[in-house]
């Protein structure tokens, strides 16, 4: 054969294999509003960068006549691309090979590429759609999922990884999304469990639809697994280009600056916080009124609403921001709220990111199923996330801060490096009507006219505690300032910030309330 | 972004004693209402079909008898009263098929 043939056959060799399952296979793929494994690296990488690896990779089983069976590049597609222009490491499964089934060389290709992306130290991305192990190889599917939880938990505040689900990710399968960073879902596309609804049925006979035990929608609003939703797939990788933007290729770098710019005009700062301390307001006003642009790419939206996570830019750096959100559940922190601000926190720590933190919180929420459910060991991770946190960190009180919530919203002592206050901050041990309860009670009741004395008693009380100038004056609060002074603050604390460094006593790692 | 805000349903949140104006999700409205657990009413700690019943109405009972067996979870269970006293009621028949929490025997 002449070099000229070997080539062709070469090229012929690779239109089989971009032909994955077959047409009947690819047809039904686009029934179900699925873009094929590999239109979807093409579309989310930038033009023309993406690199295959592996194509020729194929399976190894005997068992159960897989002898006589070929699957083109055994079911998942990897390599490298850039997405504008940071180089990503990425795998595809096929879901019309095998129906993307999880066998021993198909992990060894996604745990090449995985290998590769911490040898170069860059994010790491997998788009998942796969049935599950192939039951066919047996204890070698479960060795191929075990070798990528390994992978996945070793890389982990290494490199960003990022997991989309773009099908169904089952079983075992659905801890390796559990162990990246961030885990994207698409409407009436994404479905994740550990047990599906016909194994529920047979089982325990509880009858359930895919979509409700583990869609993108429950995923995204009850279990917090998902960080983005979206409802398309083009929707969704839209998602993760910006994510990209916002953070760094590997722990050792910083994300990429932008140009700096000021906050959109339409974000009026000092008109957001009503006067009365018990009405709500959207606390994203404020974070968009201090952002470059008043872009604030938002994070688990739909679950624990009360409490707001995500990043955003000023002057041009990545900032996390972590806030109350009075609008919803009157901003306390709760079971949920506990875990999604701890762990961003832990996320920002990891990457270098300095982390702002706003806060208008009126306690803990109360009651006997947030007592049972831990509210106890989940409100402890905030604590230790934001201890241990040695990233620039820095807090602006904007409104109420009670008793508990004051500390654990990355108070001074829990080493925050710059704590301000708006003159509308309360900084108490308990609010107004809750100290005239508790504290005045004797007064209260042996007083002749009770209702008159609490009035007075909570008048009192708010007039010499309910501000920010009992905390500034112990020096807990570093600074009292109007609320159009903000940005600036903020901007001038990261400046001198950028070179901090702590010391921390020597350990292999903390026990943190897990 | 007023405009927002004003459109919004709020309903009031008592937290320590301060009434807040705010988004209440039906989650917290519906959520169930605590009730001290009565060990003399034997719930199913998980979905099954009771294979064998293994004591009678009227029966006295100690603590750790063995009221019957569940089988779920490729298990065969086995469910004992916590509590001594007399069989007051058996609710269920071998073969059965029961969910989770439903009351199978009441001791008194």
């Amino acid at each position: 054969m002449s070099l000229k043939q070997k080539i062709r056959e070469l090229q012929k060799k690779r239109e089989e294999v971009i032909q994955g399952g077959g047409e009947k296979a690819l047809e039904k793929q686009a029934a179900q509003g699925k873009l094929t494994a590999r239109a979807r690296i093409i579309s989310l990488l930038d033009k023309d960068s993406f690199q295959e690896y592996d194509m020729f990779v194929e399976h190894e089983a005997r068992d159960f006549e897989m002898d006589k069976v070929t699957l083109a590049g055994d079911g998942v597609i990897t390599g490298t691309g850039r997405i504008y222009g940071a180089p990503v490491c990425i795998f595809a499964q096929d879901f019309t090979v095998a129906g993307g089934s999880l066998g021993l060389m198909h992990a060894r290709k996604i745990t090449k590429i995985m290998d590769h992306a911490m040898k170069m130290r860059v994010p790491l991305i997998g788009i998942n759609d796969s049935g599950g192990a192939r039951v066919q190889e047996g204890v070698n599917s479960l060795a191929g999922y075990g070798e990528i939880f390994f992978r996945n938990t070793i890389a982990s505040g290494v490199i960003p990884q990022i997991s989309v689900i773009l099908g169904p990710c089952a079983g075992g399968a659905v801890y390796s999304p559990a162990l990246t960073d961030f885990v994207f879902v698409v409407e009436k596309i994404s479905k994740m469990f550990i047990t599906g609804p016909e194994v529920i049925k047979t089982v325990l006979g509880e009858e359930i639809s895919m979509e409700d035990l583990g869609g993108a929608r429950i995923h995204s609003q009850i279990t917090g697994n998902a960080h983005f939703y979206s409802e398309s797939e083009e929707e969704c990788f839209e998602q993760i280009k910006k994510l990209i933007t916002y953070i760094p290729w590997n722990n050792s770098r910083k994300a990429r600056p932008f140009p700096a710019k000021n906050p959109r005009k339409e974000f009026r700062i000092d008109e957001i916080i009503p006067d009365d301390p018990k009405l709500p307001y959207d606390v994203k006003d404020v974070i968009m009124a201090l952002t470059d642009n008043s872009d604030f790419f938002e994070i688990q939206e739909q679950w624990a609403a009360n409490v707001v996570i995500g990043f955003g830019r000023l002057s041009g750096v990545t900032i996390g921001f972590v806030a109350n959100q009075p609008m919803f559940m009157a901003g306390v922190l709760d079971v949920d709220s506990s875990d999604k601000a701890a762990r961003f926190i832990r996320y920002c720590d990891a990457f270098d990111i300095p982390i702002v933190t706003l806060v208008d919180i009126p306690g803990y929420l109360p009651g006997i199923d947030q007592e049972h459910a831990g509210v106890i060991r989940h409100g402890a991770k905030l604590l230790y996330a934001y201890s241990e946190a040695t990233v620039p960190k820095i807090t602006v009180v904007l409104r109420k801060a009670y008793g508990g919530g004051y500390i654990a919203m990355n108070s001074r002592h829990l080493r925050a490096d710059f704590v301000f206050a708006w003159p509308s901050a309360e900084i108490a041990v308990m609010g107004p009507e809750g100290a005239a309860n508790i504290i005045f009670r004797k007064e209260i009741t042996s007083a002749e006219n009770p209702d008159e004395m609490r009035k007075l008693k909570i008048k009192e009380y708010k007039e010499k505690f309910a501000n920010p100038y009992v905390a500034a004056a112990k020096g807990y609060v570093d600074s009292v300032i109007e609320p159009l002074e903000t940005r600036n603050c903020i901007l001038h604390a990261l400046d001198v910030s950028l070179t901090k460094t702590v010391e921390r006593p020597q350990k292999k790692h903390g026990i943190p309330p897990f | 972004m007023k405009k927002k805000i004003d459109q919004q349903k709020y309903e009031i949140l008592n937290i320590d004693y301060t009434m807040y104006k705010t988004i209440i999700p039906d989650k917290f409205k519906n959520k169930q209402k605590w009730e001290i657990p009565d060990n003399r009413k034997i719930r199913a700690f998980i979905p099954g079909t009771i294979l064998k019943i293994t004591v009678k109405e009227g029966q006295s009972v100690k603590a750790g008898t063995k009221l019957c067996i569940l089988d779920a979870m490729k298990m065969k269970n086995r469910l004992a009263t916590p509590v001594a006293g007399k069989v007051k009621s058996i609710n269920v028949k071998e073969g059965q098929v029961v969910s989770k929490n439903e009351i199978l025997f009441e001791i008194e």
